[in-house]
Parts: C-alpha cells; structure tokens; sequence
C-alpha cells in the first residue's frame, strides 16, 4: 500500500504539551497547575440561556458568519470596552473558539512562501496553521529583559520581503506578558511602513491587570490591516463551549467565511445563544473573575520573589513564567522532577518554542487554597536544589 | 479597597492579614487600619462561622416566622421589631414589603420550643394581628455557599 500521508502534515512536531500531558495523567494524585483554561464555571445565567435555547428547540444551524443578534453583541462590546468600530453585517465573523480563526485567517491570508512572523513563547498553533496555510513561519524569539515584549527593533529586523503577516498574541499564552498602547505605538508604525497584515489575537484582553487592555486595532491605520481575534472562552470561562469571533476588513472576513462555510457551517448553536447572554449581562461576571485571578497573580508573584526565583511581573492572562536557568537544567527536566518528586504538574516553557528554555508556565487558573499547597511543594523543591547545587559546588 | 476587603472577609474572615495584603497589593498596615475603621463604623458588624449544624450532634431546628402587625404611631415597625429582636432566640428580624410585616427567623431545640416561643411570646403581643410558622426541612445553600458541593476539578491536567 502506498503511504496515505500528507508529507507536509507528518512533517509537523505534535505539540510539545502533548507529551507532558501523558506523564502527567500517569500520575496519580498529583496537582496540576498546567491548565490552559479557568477554573470557574461558566456562570449560570449564561448556561441557563444554552439550556432555555435547547428547550425551545433551537437546534438547527446558524447563517455562516453567526447569528445576526450575537454579531450585533459582538460590535456593541467591542466598541463599549475598546472602542473599536466594527459593522456587524459584514466585519464579523463568528468562529469554532479563537483557534478556528487563527486557522482561517492565516488561510485567507496566505500564498505559498508568504512569510508570517511569530513572537515566541506563544500559544501552540500559530506555527503549525501557518504551515498548513501555506506559509512560512519565521520566528521573533521574545525576551525575558523585555518582560517577552515585542520590540519594534526585533520586528523590523525580522521582516523581508516575503513577509505579510505578523501575529500579535497578547496578552500572551504562556508569559503573562500584555503590550500597552505605547508598546503597540511603537510597533505600528513599522507595521503601516512595511505594509503588513496583523493578526491580533486578544483572546485573554479581558485579563489585563495593568488598566485596560488596548487593541491594536484601534489605532490610527490599523483597523483595515488587521484581524482581531476574541472570544469568550477565557473571558467568560466558556472553553468547552468552543465560541470565538474575528473582525476585520470585509474583503478578509469575507474569505474567511467562506472557508468557514466549506469547513464548519456554522459554530455551535446552542453556544451562540448562550453567548449572546454573556456579552449583554456578562460583565460584572467577567469583573469578578478578573478580581480573583488578579489576587493569586499578586500572591504568585509575591511567592517567586520571596523564594527568589527570577520572574517578571505578568500583568495579563493567567500564567506565570518563572525563570528557572539558575538550576543548569532544561525546562523539561525541571517540569519532569517537580512532578516526581513533589508531584506538581507545570508545563515547560519549551512547548510554547525553543526560547520557551529556561522557564515554566504556571497557571493560576486555581483555587487559591490548591496554588497555597502547590507552591509549598515547588518552595520545597526549588531548596532541595540549591541544597544540591552548593554540594556540588563544594566538591 | 474597602469592597474588595470586605468581598474576600465576607467568605474567610480567618484570613491572614499579611496574605489579605498580598493578594490586593497593599501594605498590611492599611488592611489593619481599614479593618479598625469599618468595625468602628459599624460596618463589620461581627465575623461569625458558617456552620452546618446537620453535620453535627446538635439538635437544632430553624423557623421562618411571617409576622402581621399594627404599626404603632409615631415608631412604624421599629417599637415592635425592637421587643421581637430582642429574645435572643430569635436569630434574625426584617422588615419585609408585601403580604405580611416582619419576618422572623427563629432557632430552637425543637419544633415544640418554636411553637411554644409563637403561641406564648409572640401571638399574645397585642400589635401582632397574626403570624405563619414555616419550619425549615434542609438547607441546600447558606450566606452563598452550597453547603453540601463536593467539588472536582473535571479539567484535563494539562492544557495549552
């Protein structure tokens, strides 16, 4: 039999989590702090609607780009918390999770050996859809000195002439790191100079700790060279219900909904209705969870300072990324001893890129009473180390 | 920070002070002044335990008591919510809009000390015109809390 594969697909490394993931389910009584998601519940009122919508019966697709009603939500949040101008009938497009616009947007995007600039440590799939899409991704390793900003030198000295587009993930997945409207300011100048088509991936703006969040989108010349990417699976703690949006230049959301429809069809019925609640009676909800994922950043930070491990102050999403060179071990050695030998579960920096070495993802989407008993462990490990480390020293 | 003090304190009132501060990135000092000042002002008003007391030996029984009563010149409800509030059987008293006047939330030994607690001291009042007993079967959530949830995490351990 001949190979069935696609060569381009085989060629793609699973991801780096995937890995740890099944040394950790072996593993019987140990605490994560690995996950990618809240921990809250999504609040009731917006479950109750998804159930009131399955009652009435409403189990049929939607139009492609969504329900008109949710797009119209939509426009009216964006432009309520930053002030962004988005026309719902056709600047909108209501996607499968913001993973699916990723994946879509890269693929309107992108012709073969277009190049397409990822910041890194990010979020695991920018790499791999830009490969699918046909594109060739070319990496900007961000650094911890910068608090994992990305600079306008690193950028420009990044672009040539093949490239087209720049992802911009922040507030980032896994360094906690947010670019504030100077930040963006200084970025978007090069951007508009060298004609470039961000990818704005916002999916955590609702986690900023540091005043509110600012879209690049909403400065001046951005908007038409843009692709916002949101959602509401961080934001209202609605992962499972995979509901994500895009909003963009018209000419783009309109290839992208029609690759949606080939692909999908619609997103998700039942969680279309429910989001629609979450976007009008939503926000105190969203206030709160805010509240409490800003108090464990603070008691986080506060813990890796007193234990003196080198960590940046995050002030987006819900990570920590702690620096752990001092020990002379690779990230993934660090991750596998922890979870050994004090059985805490954190992921390491390197599956979100190479540059990722040297540092852990911590997530503080936990209780604090289990973030308590967690960094007890880590406190007593790290000791252990440094114990270890002045033994070797003296010998 | 006054609300966001007394968001955390009204679930954990054992909170430690130092972690209090932490965790809204203030000194300790200004949490302990807040605190002196809001007891001083009457806005803390205690900081009691949530107990389920089916959990324990204790016999306990709960009653919500619906009062109608004449408003008396020149006090409204006040004179009589006063005489009411003050057994100290009597756990809670409010003025309610509505069918009836005061509500009562009572606690007792049994059933029979509840009954005997209306028919003797509170019926025989003579602003009370009538009163409905409801005795409580099983409390599923109290001051916000679900108080038999058992809870677990249902996420997978690791996640991008």
């Amino acid at each position: 039999m001949r190979n069935p594969l696609s060569k381009q697909v085989v060629e793609i490394k699973p991801s780096g989590i995937r890995k740890f993931f099944d040394i950790v389910s072996e593993m019987k009584d140990a605490i994560s702090l690995g996950v990618g998601e809240p921990d809250f519940d999504t609040p009731w009122h917006i479950r109750d609607e998804g159930m009131y919508s399955l009652e009435k019966g409403r189990t049929f697709y939607t139009s492609n780009a969504g329900l008109k009603e949710l797009k119209i939500e939509i426009a009216a949040y964006l432009k309520r918390r930053y002030q962004l101008q988005y026309h719902y009938q056709d600047e909108v497009i209501v996607t499968v999770g913001g993973s699916e616009a990723i994946d879509i947007g890269l693929r309107a995007l992108l012709d073969p050996g277009d190049e397409v600039l990822i910041p890194q440590p990010s979020y695991v799939s920018y790499e791999p859809c830009t490969i699918l899409a046909g594109g060739k991704p070319v990496i900007i390793e961000l650094k911890n000195e910068d608090q994992f900003r990305l600079t306008p030198e690193q950028l420009e000295e990044s672009i040539t002439e093949k490239t087209k587009v720049l992802i911009l993930p922040y507030p980032n997945n896994p360094t906690g790191a947010i670019m504030d409207r100077s930040d963006l300011e200084k970025i978007a100048e090069i951007i508009i100079k060298r004609d470039l088509i961000v990818l704005s991936d916002e999916i955590y703006s609702e986690l900023s700790y540091a005043g509110e969040h600012t879209s690049i989108a909403s400065l001046p010349g951005m908007k038409e060279r843009t692709i916002l990417i949101n959602g509401f699976s961080k934001s209202y703690a609605m992962t499972g219900w995979r509901l994500g949006y895009a909003c963009g230049p018209k000419e783009i959301i309109e290839q992208m909904i029609k690759i949606h429809q080939f692909a999908i069809m619609c997103a998700p019925t039942t969680s279309q209705y429910a989001a629609i609640e979450a976007l009008k009676n939503g926000d105190e909800d969203v206030a709160q969870m805010r509240e409490a994922y800003n108090q464990r950043r603070r008691y986080l930070v506060h813990a890796f300072r007193k234990m003196e491990l080198d960590c940046f102050e995050p002030y987006g999403a819900f990570y920590v990324f702690p620096c752990i060179k001092e020990f002379n071990m690779s990230s993934e050695e660090f991750a596998t001893r922890l979870l050994q030998e004090e059985k805490v579960a954190v992921v390491p920096g390197t599956a979100f890129g190479d540059c990722g070495e040297g540092f852990l993802r911590i997530s503080y989407a936990y209780s604090l009473d289990r973030i308590k008993v967690a960094i007890g462990r880590i406190e007593k490990f790290i000791f252990r180390l440094r114990e270890e480390q002045k033994q070797n020293d003296q010998e | 920070m006054r609300e966001k003090i007394l968001r955390i304190i009204e679930k954990n009132s054992r909170i430690d002070l130092g972690e209090l501060a932490i965790l809204l990135g203030v000194e300790e000092i200004d949490i302990v002044n807040e605190l002196a000042a809001m007891e001083a002002e009457g806005v803390i008003c205690g900081y009691h335990t949530l107990i389920d007391w089916e959990k324990t030996s204790i016999e306990k029984t709960t009653a919500l008591i619906e009062v109608r009563v004449t408003p008396q010149r020149g006090h409204g409800f006040d004179s009589i919510a006063e005489r009411i509030y003050q057994y100290p059987e009597v756990r809670d008293v409010y003025l309610i809009s509505g069918g009836y006047d005061l509500l009562i939330i009572m606690e007792g030994k049994t059933l029979k000390e509840i009954a005997n607690f209306v028919s003797d001291k509170l019926s025989t009042q003579e602003s009370i015109l009538s009163t409905a007993t409801h005795f409580i079967l099983k409390k599923y959530k109290e001051h916000g809390t679900i108080l038999d949830k058992k809870s677990t995490d249902e996420r997978m351990q690791i996640t991008p």
